[in-house]
């Protein structure tokens, strides 16, 4: 609104309708505008999903939450496909099932998936077997040479996979892209979505496309400011932080064992939160919450990362001298 | 946009190469000398910003310039256009006509695909691995997908990177005649094809779409204008737009791209649209395996896309049309260039033409070698100086397409018809071909035929009509399979030629007539290697985006090459392999983001089931 007066009304936004649609045979009613999945949601689905990110645009590449629509001739990504009135959605037909499976069946053969929450559940509940592709192919080191539209013919006796050294070229956050599903989530929080930094895109094409910088040089050469909004965002684990990734490594993360405490950042007036993730009284990682609404899940290189100050302690410092 | 470059620099050739396309740059702040001023003035903006859409070709500058993009080419081209190094570097890599390491001036591109396997492509890639080495950038040949130049098969494509750059088509081609034009040079092993060798019809009395074809000079407008040139477009003029888009209704024109949608619902949708501007699209992105009907327009008669394509503007109010070429087409850039500035130097397009007071222009976008670009969407991400991804649908390209605007998509083949209808009206239109497919068709015949070639002919006439026109199959040898519809459609057996090539005709068949591909195996194919190549075909042009079909290309080929292997060694390995593809091909049919992912299975699936090439091992 332009007018300065200051009797003019306040915006309340547009009444939001209701839309009732059919899931599997019961009906739901969400708001107006909103997602299959919402309304999966609402209807009390659990739907998998890998690609999705509450605080992101959808990008529907991952394909595992997919439904079946009446009078769709191929399937529907529910996490960006807006209801319609009178909408038949169905999501555990034959198709669904068939076409979930395969996707996790594709992923679990090509992606180190260990990491990933939930994801070994969803094998279970659609019955997925990964290894009926093959053996794995095993590590590449040329998975940074682009060479789009050309590959190697495979002779068929392994699968093929993302299986590459893990990328360790800074103190704060390590690139296993051995790891990654290729879901753009990282890509969109670092470009116009977040950040706007645009440290990072796919570059190559196809299977033999990879997260990169240009011509892959070292992230401390490239325009990141290590913010940690894409690890933020990284549903697999292919992004960690370092101090996760060494105690991984030396068989210490214990998610078990770990507290979360949320709190205002100190280091300046924005007032985003975070949420310390503490393990035997260390801070190994720092979120934040997706849903407060000043940052929204993001977090500058400070917040994310400017935490060992904390936990500078005598008694460490005399052990480490 | 604050930007981030490495400290490389670019050459003064990449330099020059980008400036041409774009001018000098004018400030320190965008890759130009750092002047005292600079640090006074502020720049930025919407303008600094708006030129992504040329990013495609300025790498084209560079590429062409010096054979590679290297570092300090792409800061630069990043630099000119405000796109971050990554984004650009992203764009490059996505595209196989591009090189982002260093390599050779002259490079060679063998095609492989379906039509040249037929005709011996694998006997010169091995003499040419003997005397080469394997095929990589550094040894200066390459593999390459469809080259669209399937009448000459086996085919290559000859570049040498240079001011300016020359681009030679080989064909039929030999591995001694390869290795030529690695020594001397493409310009000195060939001069361009004409146009006829693709029209066999060529001079023919009674051809529509390709009466001009060998007729006329491509080059001249004076030639075209004189037989009947522009005629359709003065017809135009003199009635209301949306009159021109009930002729096109009345005339029941159906796309010729492959999806055969109605030409005229796209445009009446997109003419409803409020918002503006509104773009027109020409796909002339044709890289369907076997394809190569829209060269044969382009090469033979330019200017009738040009005038198609005003006709088409006019429709939909649209100011502004592309030309999404594909980047293997040299012959057809130039000529197409040559009959834009002509048609403009002489009113027929440009600022009120014809004195109609309709202004329209076309620009001209290279591909770069991806046969995703030809998606309807993906050609929009494409134009705009992004990653040839296809986006989601909805929205569809009438609400949000090129720049988020209303855009009208169409083939070449469809857009050509616009004039014919014009000039015979839609009466006369309609009554040629069938109730349901209108109009004349073009078929791109190749393969084991003796006469390959794009031949011309009323919807209506049966698969074996086609094949007989190309003289039929070659002495001795028995028709073994037919694809119809290239890579994407599917195989039909010898004892089908009397599937009527319409679009109801293939439909009722269970068969598709797609794009227009019939391409001939003889007895002396070996077919599982064609399938093999089928899906080495769809792996590598897969844009990577969704898991179905990114990851799905890969396992169907893992597990063809594994059939095609073994033989009938394990019958029960070679079921649960075809077990395998009918699992991967449903998934990618049922659940990828485009068709290239939904069809990616037909061609296998069809051959399958349909021909049984897999049944002596089942």
């Amino acid at each position: 609104m332009t007018t300065t007066d200051n009797r003019a009304p306040v915006h309340m936004g547009m009444p939001t309708r209701l839309v009732t649609v059919s899931v599997d045979e019961r009906e739901v009613s969400v708001p107006e505008g909103s997602t299959i999945l919402a309304a999966c949601d609402a209807a009390g689905e659990d739907t998998p999903t890998l690609c999705y990110g509450d605080t992101l645009t959808p990008k529907n590449a991952c394909r595992v939450c997919m439904v079946e629509v009446e009078g769709s001739r191929v399937l529907v990504p529910s996490c960006s496909r807006r209801v319609q009135e009178g909408m038949e959605v169905k999501t555990d037909t034959e198709r669904v099932r068939h076409s979930r499976r395969l996707v996790l069946e594709m992923l679990g053969s090509s992606v180190d998936l260990s990491t990933t929450p939930r994801v070994a559940d969803w094998m279970v509940r659609y019955a997925a077997d990964p290894e009926r592709f093959g053996p794995p192919a095993g590590e590449q080191f040329d998975r940074d040479v682009h060479e789009p539209g050309e590959h190697h013919l495979p002779d068929g006796s392994t699968a093929a996979t993302m299986e590459q050294p893990v990328k360790v070229d800074n103190d704060l956050y390590v690139r296993d892209y051995s790891k990654c599903i290729l879901c753009y989530k990282c890509v969109d929080a670092c470009g116009e979505q977040w950040q706007n930094t645009f440290a990072i895109q796919v570059a190559g094409r196809g299977f033999d496309s990879q997260i990169s910088t240009e011509f892959s040089v070292e992230l401390p050469d490239s325009a990141c400011v290590y913010c940690g909004n894409c690890v933020e965002v990284c549903p697999t684990g292919a992004l960690s932080f370092k101090s996760e990734f060494d105690m991984r490594d030396a068989g210490t993360w214990d998610e078990e064992r770990q507290t979360e405490t949320t709190t205002v950042c100190t280091f300046c007036g924005v007032g985003c939160n975070l949420t310390l993730h503490v393990q035997d009284n260390e801070i190994v990682k720092v979120s934040s919450p997706h849903d407060h609404s000043v940052g929204h899940g993001n977090l500058c290189i400070k917040g994310r990362f400017g935490f060992q100050h904390v936990q500078s302690r005598e008694d460490r410092k005399r052990r480490n001298d | 946009m604050d930007l981030k470059f490495t400290d490389a620099e670019p050459s003064a050739d990449e330099r020059e190469a980008v400036d041409r396309l774009i001018g000098v740059a004018d400030s320190g702040w965008y890759g130009g000398e750092r002047a005292a001023e600079d640090h006074r003035r502020s720049f930025g903006g919407q303008s600094a910003r708006s030129r992504r859409d040329l990013v495609l070709e300025a790498l084209h500058a560079v590429n062409d310039r010096v054979g590679w993009i290297s570092p300090g080419a792409l800061n630069y081209v990043g630099r000119r256009l405000s796109i971050p190094p990554a984004d650009v570097y992203s764009v490059a890599t996505f595209y196989a006509l591009f090189s982002t390491h260093p390599r050779p001036r002259r490079i060679v591109h063998v095609c492989t695909d379906i039509a040249c396997e037929a005709k011996g492509s694998k006997q010169v890639c091995a003499d040419l691995e003997e005397r080469l080495g394997p095929p990589s950038a550094v040894a200066g040949w390459k593999h390459s997908p469809c080259l669209g130049i399937c009448e000459r098969s086996p085919a290559a494509l000859a570049v040498e990177a240079g001011d300016p750059a020359i681009e030679r088509t080989l064909g039929p081609t030999t591995s001694h005649e390869v290795l030529q034009a690695l020594e001397i040079g493409p310009a000195a092993v060939t001069s361009e094809a004409a146009a006829t060798m693709a029209v066999p019809q060529a001079g023919q009395d009674g051809l529509l779409l390709l009466q001009r074809v060998g007729a006329v000079d491509p080059e001249s407008l004076t030639d075209f204008v004189a037989a009947e040139g522009y005629s359709g477009l003065r017809r135009a003029l003199e009635l209301q737009p949306a009159k021109v888009v009930e002729e096109v209704k009345a005339a029941k024109l159906l796309g010729r791209g492959g999806a055969a949608f109605p030409a005229a619902v796209k445009w009446e949708s997109t003419a409803a649209q409020e918002a503006t501007p509104r773009y027109l699209v020409c796909n002339a992105d044709e890289s369907e395996p076997g394809t190569f009907k829209d060269r044969a327009i382009l090469e033979g008669d330019p200017f009738s896309l040009i005038e198609a394509m005003v006709i088409a503007g006019y429709a939909i109010g649209a100011e502004r049309g592309y030309i999404y070429l594909r980047g293997e087409y040299p012959r057809s850039l130039r000529l197409l260039r040559n009959a834009i500035e002509q048609s403009r130097a002489h009113g027929y397009l440009g600022e009120d033409i014809l004195g109609s007071g309709y202004s329209f222009e076309i620009e001209i976008r290279r591909g770069a070698g991806a046969y995703i670009c030809g998606e309807e969407t993906a050609i929009f991400n494409s134009i705009e100086g992004y990653r040839g991804e296809p986006r989601s649908k909805p929205p569809f390209p009438f609400e949000a397409g090129l720049f988020g605007k209303p855009t009208v998509v169409n083939n070449v083949e469809t857009l050509v018809n616009v004039p014919l209808i014009m000039r015979i009206g839609s009466t006369a239109y309609a009554e040629l071909g069938t109730g349901d497919s209108t109009g004349p068709k073009l078929f791109c015949v190749s393969g084991n035929v003796a006469r390959p070639g794009v031949y011309e002919v009323p919807f209506g006439v049966t698969l074996g009509e086609v094949l007989e026109l190309a003289g039929g199959v070659s002495q001795g040898n028995s028709l073994q399979a037919v694809l119809l519809g290239g890579a994407a459609g599917g195989f039909v057996r010898p004892d089908e030629l009397d599937i009527p090539l319409t679009f109801e005709g293939t439909r009722s068949r269970s068969t598709t007539l797609g794009s227009g591909v019939v391409l001939a195996f003889d007895d002396t194919v070996d077919l599982p290697s064609i399938l093999v190549r089928i899906a080495r075909f769809f792996r590598d042009e897969s844009c990577g985006q969704c898991v179905p079909c990114r990851v799905g290309t890969v396992r169907q080929e893992e597990a063809l090459v594994r059939i095609s292997t073994r033989r009938d060694d394990d019958p029960t390995a070679t079921a649960s392999d075809i077990l395998l593809l009918r699992d991967v091909g449903l998934a990618m049919k049922d659940s990828s983001i485009c068709g290239l992912g939904q069809a990616a299975w037909n061609a296998v699936e069809s051959a399958i089931d349909r021909v049984g090439v897999l049944e002596e091992s089942t």
